[in-house]
């Protein structure tokens, strides 16, 4: 079988940055809005945020397939474009961008709302409009927990699986990621050594990732307290 | 007569017992007394602009800032908020947090308050006192059109506590900011010569 390891590890590292990078701006808004708007159907967008988490991945995937595919709209409009999604690195990067989407989203979120609302009421006190006080306020004192939501959303890119398969296929140099060929490794005869390599490398990208997280979570805390 | 320095016709809900707050004072400065948990602070944040449970007028130096068709949102009223325990914005120094919305220079107004030796620390290496006169400085470096101040001295030892006050009521008076400000210990508003208003059951009138 034709499986390049190297390849692998690149694709999924590629996917995973594209994740976190792309959610970044949406899954800090959305956050906010969750953390500190007052609306009207705040609870409908949290479901429609949450429910990647708890729909099967594969189900999500058929959804991205029927969004994205070239026989929708917004797919066929993509692909006139020159951005096809389906099978390709870009259908990859948006399957790990939705699935990982809610833990981006309430990481974020629960880093916005450990920031004292007070901060914000000071500064619009003296005078610094909300939008400013957003940008010098809240977010610099969530930074940390921001980009501990960053880490995870690109750990959970990282390992992607099933929404990946449907819409991004399993196509060796263009989407086979780790996760993707640890499982067309599955169908080969006997022991393959590439599995090891494969789920070796899966395993310690996952555990830095975890360890940035974990050291990012403590700095935030720290960073929200005035007599530590 | 010139317009008040304050006018507040409020009503605000507390814990279901309604507080009526009919406040008109001309006066410079302005001592708001009385037991804790009788609405003080509710009422100061209901002159920033904080709290939305205030039904009634607030009028500022004959600027309307709140009645029934108007509400002027807190960062327009450019009041100096200075609440008890200061909230110094803990991600930046000292110097940050006077610079933060300094309108003026805050060189005068750190030797002022005694924290220039401190510019470069984080609201986490500073005492209590610190923090307090840090938090005084950033609101006097807004240059207010209104000072708020919540307690504003009880991290400070007494006799810190009305040197610290004779020097605020002092700029504040050289700079024609007017005052508002609640304590428990009434000793606090001597050096303001403030006209003193108390809060009690149910109302608030003045001394």
């Amino acid at each position: 079988m034709i499986l390049d390891v190297t390849s692998a590890v690149r694709l999924s590292l590629v996917v995973g940055v594209a994740a976190a990078a792309l959610g970044l701006v949406p899954a800090t808004g959305v956050a906010w809005l969750l953390a500190r708007g007052t609306f009207r159907g705040k609870s409908v967008l949290s479901a429609v945020v949450l429910a990647p988490l708890v729909l099967p991945p594969v189900v999500t995937g058929l959804l991205l397939l029927r969004v994205f595919g070239r026989s929708s709209p917004f797919g066929g409009a993509l692909d006139a474009i020159g951005l096809p999604v389906p099978f390709t690195l870009l259908g990859a990067v948006i399957a790990a961008l939705v699935v990982g989407f809610p833990v981006y989203v309430m990481t974020i979120r629960g880093a916005i709302e450990a920031v004292d609302r007070r901060y914000e009421e000071v500064s619009r006190s003296l005078g610094v409009p909300p939008a400013r006080t957003v940008w010098r306020v809240t977010l610099p004192l969530a930074f940390p927990g921001i980009a501990a939501g960053v880490v995870l959303a690109f750990a959970r890119g990282l390992g992607e699986f099933g929404a990946t398969a449907i819409i991004a296929g399993n196509m060796e140099g263009r989407t086979r990621t780790i996760a993707l060929a640890v499982y067309a490794l599955l169908d080969a005869p006997g022991d393959d050594p590439r599995s090891a390599w494969l789920v070796g490398a899966s395993a310690a990208l996952a555990f830095a990732a975890l360890v940035g997280f974990e050291a990012l979570t403590r700095w935030q805390r720290r960073r929200l307290e005035l007599d530590g | 007569m010139a317009d008040p320095t304050l006018h507040l016709g409020v009503t605000l809900a507390l814990g279901g017992r309604p507080l009526v707050v009919d406040l008109t004072s001309h006066a410079a400065a302005i001592g708001l007394v009385g037991p804790s948990g009788a609405g003080k602070s509710t009422l100061l944040r209901v002159v920033a602009g904080l709290e939305r449970r205030a039904v009634g007028v607030v009028a500022c130096a004959g600027e309307l800032w709140q009645d029934a068709a108007t509400f002027v949102p807190t960062h327009r009223r450019n009041v100096g908020w200075v609440p008890q325990d200061g909230l110094l914005f803990p991600h930046l120094t000292v110097r940050e947090n006077l610079a933060y919305a300094a309108r003026i220079d805050l060189a005068p107004i750190a030797a002022l308050l005694g924290v220039t030796p401190l510019l470069d620390r984080r609201p986490r290496h500073l005492s209590g006192g610190e923090r307090q006169r840090v938090a005084l400085g950033r609101a006097l470096c807004a240059a207010p059109r209104l000072l708020l101040l919540d307690e504003p001295f009880s991290a400070l030892d007494r006799s810190l506590r009305a040197r610290l006050a004779a020097d605020v009521a002092g700029w504040a008076r050289d700079h024609a900011v007017p005052i508002l400000l609640v304590t428990h210990d009434e000793r606090d508003l001597v050096p303001f010569a403030a006209e003193v208003w108390e809060i009690g059951e149910g109302g608030v009138v003045r001394r």
